[in-house]
């Protein structure tokens, strides 16, 4: 076995006649095509020559095609310059252009999102018992945790292309039918929890206010000045809620009372908490508190 | 197969051979395979920024840091550069798995990486060679069994990194990936035990690529292996 193993490799340069490689201009071979014009003529003449020296016509049917250095050594320059578009991607590292390409590469990860969403697949639900326990499900306020709304005089104010714009009570989108969802919500920091909210479908109420549901996108103003935006067609989805339970219990100061929206199809931080205004638009002069710093503006998960 | 050519030198009017030369790695390969390599590197970078904004696989309440990964070895600076980043570069990474995989099935090329079980005997005495001081093995074709193996699982890992991906990107429009993931959660914690598989095969790479020399490094510019082994 040993020997076997150590039996000394043919070395092709000295043998002709090895039959390790195939046969120049082999059917599938790419390499043809590379080889250059001036370099096949002189390889014919000097195929001449071997063969004359040779003076064995079996070997014609094993000899190799030949390239002279220099040839060769142009070949492989032409080959190498073949590469070069890979650089490219250099134009990633100067600092002017960047900020554009990474605008696209987002602007285009967001396009494909819009694309990837269809408006009647629900996220996965769960049974209570994997719900993450209350105390455990993270506050994640920007700026203050409590913007001390006063819940007396508290509406909500619709504005935009709707029928009906004016300012609404809590009791009257309490009125809509409660949906009641165990969904996970999933943070872009890549933390997640499954936590349980109740409110009245999205859908429903921009169906009381008589929203233009053509229009395309609802924008909402929150107590603590964050601002987001959604898309119709999450908006629209029917796990989409404007949210005022969490747990079975009115929803507390720190998680959003009285207000927020739930989106199990968005990320975290489309889904704001403390709403104080709403406006279906078709024209976004803002896109989100987060997305305007350059996160995802879609964000769909 | 690959075609090979002699390489000549005329001397004294007399024409001798100096080298051979196997044309080994076609231009869609290469372009691919420097084109991955940068993508590879921002996607590791931006991915490990990503990792800081929460370095845990558990809970966010109370929160166990796994590792603190330093910034200084992370792409994007913040969060949200980061993921810009990602974002992007997941078009790159993914539109250059397809163009290669595409060429590797369509041209036959395929034959000359992927492991098969006719690769099979070959793995032991490899193994010997590498790891235990035995004989070098007579190699016959480009890539020897091990080779094939390590670059059959990396394309298989490749294949991973965009599918767990793909399932913490869009675990509700990709549930049923979110799903045999075991869900979100999961997910990401197989999408990072893949990078680290990735990156311990670019180790083991570029180890060999030091001690295979210069002739078979400069076969994935010019595609032309100078005297190769076989």
């Amino acid at each position: 076995m040993e020997s076997e193993d150590q039996k000394p490799q043919a070395s092709g340069a000295k043998e002709p006649a090895e039959s390790v490689g195939p046969v120049p201009g082999a059917p599938e071979a790419a390499a043809p095509a590379i080889v250059p014009a001036e370099a096949l003529e002189s390889k014919s003449d000097e195929t001449k020559a071997s063969e004359t020296k040779a003076a064995k016509p079996a070997v014609q049917t094993t000899t190799r095609p030949q390239m002279k250095e220099r040839a060769f050594a142009q070949v492989s320059r032409r080959e190498l310059l073949k590469v070069a578009p890979v650089l490219a991607l250099g134009a990633f590292a100067i600092p002017s252009f960047q900020e554009s390409l990474l605008k696209k590469g987002l602007g285009f990860s967001d396009w494909m999102s819009a694309r990837l969403f269809r408006r009647e697949h629900l996220a996965t639900t769960f049974a209570d018992s994997e719900l993450t326990p209350f105390e455990k499900f993270p506050i994640n306020g920007y700026d203050v945790d409590d913007p001390g709304v006063i819940f007396e005089n508290w509406t909500l104010t619709v504005s935009g292309a709707v029928q009906k714009p004016g300012d609404y009570k809590l009791e009257q989108i309490q009125a809509l039918p409660r949906v009641r969802q165990n969904t996970r919500h999933v943070c872009v920091e890549g933390w997640d929890v499954i936590g349980r909210f109740g409110g009245a479908r999205l859908s429903d109420f921009l169906r009381m206010i008589g929203a233009d549901t053509s229009a395309r996108f609802i924008t909402v103003a929150c107590a603590d000045d964050y601002y987001e935006s959604l898309d119709m067609a999450t908006a629209l989805h029917p796990q989409t809620l404007l949210c005022y339970e969490m747990y079975d219990q009115p929803l507390t100061r720190k998680h959003g009372a009285p207000l927020r929206l739930n989106v199990p199809t968005k990320v975290g931080y489309k889904q704001a908490k403390y709403l104080t205004d709403l406006k279906v638009t078709n024209v976004l002069d803002k896109v989100g508190y987060w997305e305007d710093q350059g996160y995802s503006s879609f964000y769909g998960l | 197969m690959n075609a090979v050519i002699e390489i000549t030198r005329a001397t004294d009017g007399e024409t001798e051979t100096v080298a051979r030369a196997v044309y080994e790695h076609p231009l869609p390969v290469r372009i691919c395979h420097w084109v991955n390599a940068i993508s590879l590197f921002v996607m590791v970078g931006s991915g490990l920024q990503i990792f800081r904004a929460f370095p845990s696989f558990g809970a966010k309440i109370p929160q166990k840091d796994l590792l603190n990964w330093p910034k200084a070895f992370a792409i994007g600076g913040w969060l949200g550069g980061a993921l810009q980043w990602h974002l992007t570069f997941m078009w790159i990474y993914i539109a250059t798995g397809l163009i290669y995989l595409g060429y590797q099935i369509f041209s036959g090329n395929y034959r000359q990486v992927l492991f098969t079980h006719r690769d099979l005997p070959g793995v032991w005495p490899m193994v010997r060679h590498y790891f235990f001081f035995g004989p070098k093995p007579p190699l016959r074709e480009a890539y020897n069994p091990l080779q094939k193996h390590a670059y059959t699982s990396a394309i298989g890992l490749g294949v991973l990194s965009v599918l767990t991906g793909l399932a913490v990107w869009k675990p509700v429009q990709f549930s049923w990936l979110a799903w045999l993931m075991g869900g979100f959660h999961w997910a990401r914690l197989w999408h990072f035990l893949v990078m680290w598989a990735i990156l311990a095969f670019v180790f083991g790479h570029l180890v060999m690529v030091v001690l295979h020399g210069w002739n078979n490094f400069v076969s994935m510019l010019t595609g032309w292996k100078k005297d190769p082994e076989y």
